[in-house]
C-alpha cells in the first residue's frame, strides 16, 4: 500500500509525467474553444443545444459548454500543480544544499574533461599559486574551494548557480499565479447593465439594480463597494465609412455612502477604475423617447433602450404603455384594448435606397423610428420571462394582441394618431451605454506572478552552469605547474571560449611561460560532450 | 506583389545551390570530423569549432567566418552552387527591403503601426522571420543551405495573405486603439516570426534524421543535402529558446491589454485558448528536451506540433471561432 503509493508519487512528479499533464492540459483546452461556451456566451450555447437536440445534452453532461470550470479540465491541472510541488520541493532543498555546499573537488583526470589546459607554469609555492589562482576565479564571481593534498593543492570552482535560481522561480510563479486566479474566481464579482444617459437614469451598486451579474463563491451581496453612478454623456466619433474612431463615456459618479460626486470620462481600453471595483465600457447604442398620449389625454413617456442590430447601429425595441387607456375618472370599463406596445425599428441614419430596413451610418445624420402599434394585453401577467426588447409573439397569435393601423414611419419630433384617436410621438434619442463592473482581488497577485515568471524563465534560460577546476603541483624546480580543467553541466557551445579566456587570464595573472599547447589529438581527449547534455 | 516575386526568385538560386551543392557545404558539414567540437587548447586562442550550424562564440553576439576555415571544396561544382546560393541570399535581401518598404508605407497610409488586422500581422511577421533568418545568415553563413525552405515558407504565407487576407488600408477601431496593441501585438508578430524559424530547422531536422535513420521516401529524401541531424536540432532549440520568452511576453500583454479592454485578463476566448495551448507545448517541448530519456527526434516532434498550433490559431480560429479577437478583418 504505501509501496505503491509512493510509486505513484515518483510517477507523479516525474519528468515524463509532467510532460504528460502538460499535453493533457493543452488537448483538455482545445474542446471549449471550438464548443460555445457559456460563461462567454450562453445564448450561443442555448442555440447549440437547439440545434443539436441529441448531442447538445450529452456534451452539456459532460461539461462541454463550460470546459475551463470542469472537473475534468481541474482535476488535470491539479495533478499538474501537485506533480510541480512534488518536483520542486525536492528541487528547491537541493538547490539550497548546491548554494551552502562547497565544489566538489577535482577529477583525478583534469585531461578527461571537455575543456582542459595543462602546462602552465608559475613561479612559488603550489600553495600560494592556488591561493592566487582561487582568488582570480573568486573576482570572477566563481565559487571556489581551494583544498590541499599530498601531490599537490587543487582548486575547485563553480559558477551558474542562477540557472537553478531561475528555474525555480518561473515554476514557483506558475504557483503564484493558481493561487491569483483562483483568489479572483472565489472573491471577484461582475455586475453588467445598460445604462441610458441623464440624472434620472443612474444606478447603484446593488445587485438588483444589475441586469446581470455573478458573484465569486465566497462574496455575498453585501460585499459588493457602495458607489453610484450616472452616465452624463456619450461621444462617439465616426469616419465616413461609419467605422468607430473614438468612444468617451462622461459619468458622475459618488463612491462610498456619502461621499461627493465626481466627474469621469472612460473608454473602450480606458476604464473607469473606482475603490474596489473597475466600470468597463461594452457596448453602445440609442435609447428611443416615445410619449404617448391615450383616449383620455393622459400623456406618459418612456425612454426605452433599443438593442444594436449591425455596426451601423440598426436598432430594435419596444416602446411599451402598459398602464395606457385606463380612465381617470373609473367611469368606463377597463377595454381588452388598452396596454398598447409600439415595435419599432431605429435607424440613425436612413439609406438612401429607403427600401432597406438597414442603417447607412452609425451616426444620426437623417434618423427614422419605423414602428407598428399593437394593443390588447402584452403579456405582463402572463408570468413567462418578457423580452423588453420584442413582444412576446404567443399574445399575438393567440390574439390577445393586435396591431393596429399600418407601419408608420416618424422622423424626431412627429406625431401618429392611432385608430382610437391616441397619439404617439417620436421625441428623440438619448445615448445609452452598457457597462460592465468588475472586481477581480487575484489579478494583481497574477500580474505579479507573471513578471516574476517571466523574469524566471529569462534567467534560467540563460544561466549555464559550469564547473572548473585548477590543479597546482610543484616542479622539480621548486615552482609551480598547473593544469585546468572545465565541465559545462548543460549544453553550452560558447563555454570553450569562455574556459580559453579563463586559461588566459591566470596565465596572464600568475603564469611565467607558457607549454605547447595540449595536444588535441591525445587518445585521451573523448570527443563530444555527450555526458553533459541536459 | 514585388516582394513575393522577389522571395521566389530567391528560392530559384536556393534550389540551384542545394541542387549543385553535394560538394558544397552540406558535403563539408558531414565531413567535417566531430572530435573539433570539443577541443580547446592554451595559448593559441580557441580552436576554431567547425560545426557551421552552430558555431557559438558567445551567444549570438559573434560572427565567425566557419564556411571560409572549412576545407576548400572539392571543385567548380561546389563554386557555382556557393554562387547560386549567394543569388539567393541578395535577392533574398532585396526582398525583405521591399517587404519592410511594404510595412513601412502601409503604416504611413493607414497612419499607425502596420499590423492592426490579419493580413499586415502576418505581413509583420513574415517580415520578422526573414529578417532573424538574414541575422543568422550573417552570424552562420553555414544556415545558408535553409535558404530554400526559408523563401518557401515566405512564398506561401505571403501568398495566402495576399490573395486570402488582403485588406485596404483603414484605422483602427477604438478596441484596438491601445499602446498595449502595439507591445502585445509587436511581441506577437516577433516571436511568431521567430519561432517560425525554429520551426524550419525543426522540420529539416526530421527530414535528416529521417535520412540517417535508412527513411528514403519522399519528405525524407530532402534530407539528404541538408547540414548534419544534431547541428539542425541545436539550431531549432536556440531559436526557441529565444523565442519562447517574447511569446511569454505576448500572452502576458495581451492579458493586460484584455483586462483594460474587455474587463478581464483571462477568459478563454478561442484566440487566447489557442495562445495557452501553443504555449503550454512549447513549455512541453522545452521540457521534453532537458528530460535525457525523451529522445531529440521525440521532443522536435513536440516543437513542430507546438509551430502548428500556433498556425491554427492565427488562420483557423480567425476563420472558424467567434471570440472578442474578431478585428482579424477579413472580409
Ligand atoms: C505547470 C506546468 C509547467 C510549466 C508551464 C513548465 C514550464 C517549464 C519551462 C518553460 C521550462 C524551461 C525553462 C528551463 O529550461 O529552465 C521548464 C523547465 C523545467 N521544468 Fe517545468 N513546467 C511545468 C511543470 C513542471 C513539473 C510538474 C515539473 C516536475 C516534474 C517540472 C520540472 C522542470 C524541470 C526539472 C525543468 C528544468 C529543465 C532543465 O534542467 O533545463 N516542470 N518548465
Amino acid at each position: 500500500m504505501i509501496a505503491s503509493a509512493r510509486a505513484f508519487w515518483r510517477w507523479l512528479t516525474s519528468m515524463r509525467t509532467a510532460l504528460l499533464l502538460l499535453f493533457l492540459l493543452a488537448v483538455a483546452a482545445i474542446p471549449g474553444s471550438l464548443l460555445p461556451q457559456r460563461n462567454l456566451n450562453p445564448e450561443r450555447v442555448n442555440q447549440y443545444l437547439r440545434d443539436h437536440p441529441d448531442l447538445g445534452p450529452w456534451l452539456d453532461r459532460l461539461w462541454g459548454f463550460s470546459v475551463y470550470s470542469s472537473p475534468w479540465f481541474s482535476a488535470i491541472y491539479l495533478l499538474l500543480f501537485t506533480s510541480l510541488v512534488g518536483c520542486l520541493l525536492p528541487r528547491l532543498a537541493q538547490h539550497v544544499r548546491a548554494l551552502r555546499a562547497v565544489p566538489p573537488d577535482a577529477p583525478k583526470r583534469l585531461d578527461r574533461l571537455p575543456q582542459h589546459a595543462s602546462g602552465l607554469a608559475a613561479d612559488g609555492a603550489p600553495a600560494a599559486v592556488a591561493e592566487a589562482v582561487a582568488a582570480t576565479l573568486r573576482k570572477r564571481r566563481w565559487r571556489v574551494a581551494v583544498r590541499e593534498h599530498a601531490d599537490g593543492v587543487t582548486v575547485a570552482a563553480e559558477k551558474g548557480y542562477l540557472k537553478e535560481t531561475g528555474n525555480l522561480l518561473f515554476h514557483f510563479s506558475l504557483l503564484a499565479l493558481l493561487v491569483g486566479v483562483a483568489a479572483g474566481s472565489w472573491y471577484g464579482w461582475e455586475g453588467n447593465r445598460i445604462v441610458v444617459a441623464g440624472p434620472d437614469h443612474g444606478f447603484c451598486s446593488s445587485i438588483p439594480q444589475f441586469d446581470e451579474s455573478a458573484l465569486g463563491a465566497r462574496v455575498g451581496a453585501e460585499d459588493l463597494p457602495p458607489f453610484c453612478l450616472q452616465l452624463d454623456g456619450f461621444d462617439v466619433e465616426y469616419l465616413d465609412s461609419g467605422q468607430p474612431v473614438s468612444f468617451a463615456a462622461h459619468a458622475t459618479y459618488t463612491e462610498g455612502l456619502s461621499g461627493a460626486p465626481r466627474q469621469a470620462t472612460f473608454s473602450v481600453n480606458d476604464p473607469l477604475r473606482l475603490d474596489g471595483a473597475n466600470v468597463y465600457l461594452f457596448g453602445h447604442g440609442y435609447a428611443v423617447i416615445v410619449r404617448y398620449t391615450d383616449r383620455y389625454g393622459v400623456s406618459q413617456t418612456t425612454v426605452a433602450p433599443f438593442l444594436v442590430d449591425d455596426d451601423f447601429l440598426t436598432s430594435h425595441g419596444l416602446a411599451a404603455f402598459p398602464d395606457a387607456n385606463i380612465d381617470p375618472t373609473g367611469k368606463a370599463p377597463r377595454s381588452d384594448r388598452a396596454q398598447t406596445a409600439f415595435s419599432c425599428v431605429y435607424l440613425p441614419t436612413v439609406p438612401s435606397d429607403v427600401t432597406l430596413a438597414r442603417s447607412a451610418h452609425p451616426a444620426e445624420k437623417n434618423p427614422a423610428l419605423m414602428c407598428s402599434a399593437y394593443q390588447g394585453d402584452i403579456g405582463l401577467d402572463t408570468g413567462r420571462a418578457q423580452s423588453v426588447y420584442e413582444l412576446d409573439r404567443r399574445q399575438i397569435d393567440s390574439g390577445q394582441l393586435s396591431q393596429v393601423g399600418p407601419e408608420t414611419k416618424l422622423a424626431p419630433g412627429e406625431s401618429w394618431t392611432l385608430p382610437d384617436g391616441s397619439t404617439m410621438t417620436f421625441l428623440g434619442t438619448r445615448k445609452w451605454a452598457a457597462l460592465s463592473v468588475r472586481y477581480d482581488p487575484g489579478q494583481q497577485t497574477v500580474l505579479a506572478g507573471s513578471v516574476v515568471m517571466l523574469a524566471g524563465l529569462l534567467i534560467s534560460l540563460t544561466g549555464r552552469r559550469r564547473r572548473a577546476w585548477a590543479r597546482v603541483v610543484p616542479d622539480e624546480d621548486g615552482r609551480s605547474l598547473i593544469s585546468l580543467g572545465g565541465l559545462p553541466r548543460t549544453e553550452q557551445p560558447s563555454f570553450a571560449v569562455e574556459f580559453s579566456q579563463l586559461v588566459s587570464v591566470i596565465e596572464e595573472n600568475h603564469g611565467r611561460t607558457v607549454r605547447p599547447a595540449a595536444d588535441v589529438d591525445d587518445p585521451g581527449v573523448r570527443p563530444g560532450n555527450a555526458g553533459v547534455r541536459g | 506583389m514585388w516582394t513575393i516575386l522577389g522571395y521566389a526568385l530567391a528560392m530559384l538560386g536556393y534550389a540551384a545551390e542545394y541542387a549543385f551543392s553535394s560538394n558544397g557545404v552540406v558535403a563539408r558539414v558531414a565531413a567535417a570530423p566531430r572530435r573539433e567540437l570539443v577541443t580547446a587548447s592554451v595559448g593559441g586562442g580557441p580552436e576554431r569549432v567547425h560545426d557551421p550550424l552552430w558555431d557559438d562564440p558567445d551567444g549570438l553576439s559573434s560572427p565567425v567566418a566557419d564556411v571560409g576555415t572549412a576545407p576548400s571544396p572539392a571543385g567548380g561544382k561546389g563554386q557555382r552552387a556557393a554562387i547560386f546560393g549567394k543569388i539567393g541570399v541578395a535577392l533574398t535581401a532585396v526582398a525583405a527591403l521591399a517587404h519592410g518598404g511594404a510595412l513601412v508605407t502601409r503604416g504611413l497610409a493607414a497612419e499607425r503601426v502596420p499590423w492592426g488586422n490579419m493580413y499586415e500581422f502576418v505581413l509583420a511577421a513574415c517580415f520578422v522571420g526573414i529578417v532573424s533568418w538574414l541575422v543568422m545568415l550573417a552570424l552562420r553563413p553555414a544556415v545558408r543551405l535553409l535558404g530554400l525552405f526559408v523563401a518557401l515558407a515566405q512564398v506561401l504565407l505571403l501568398g495566402f495573405a495576399l490573395l486570402v487576407l488582403h485588406t485596404q488600408v483603414a484605422p483602427l477601431a477604438p478596441a484596438l486603439n491601445s499602446y498595449w496593441l502595439k507591445i502585445h501585438v509587436s511581441a506577437a508578430a516577433l516571436s511568431s516570426g521567430i519561432l517560425l524559424m525554429a520551426f524550419i530547422p525543426s522540420a529539416l531536422f526530421l527530414a535528416r534524421d529521417g535520412w540517417d535513420r535508412g527513411k528514403r521516401s519522399f519528405p525524407y529524401t530532402l534530407g539528404r543535402r541538408l547540414p548534419a541531424a544534431d547541428s539542425l536540432e541545436r539550431l531549432a532549440f536556440r531559436v526557441t529558446v529565444f523565442g519562447f520568452p517574447i511569446w511569454t511576453f505576448a500572452i502576458i500583454c495581451g492579458a493586460i491589454w484584455a483586462e483594460a479592454a474587455w474587463g478581464r485578463y483571462w477568459g478563454w476566448d478561442p484566440k487566447e485558448t489557442w495562445s495557452f495551448i501553443s504555449w503550454v507545448i512549447y513549455a512541453g517541448y522545452l521540457h521534453a528536451r532537458a528530460t535525457p530519456s525523451v529522445r531529440r527526434t521525440t521532443a522536435t516532434w513536440i516543437g513542430v506540433l507546438a509551430w502548428a498550433t500556433m498556425v491554427i490559431n492565427l488562420y483557423v480560429i480567425n476563420f472558424v471561432a467567434v471570440g472578442m479577437h474578431s478585428y482579424a478583418g477579413v472580409e
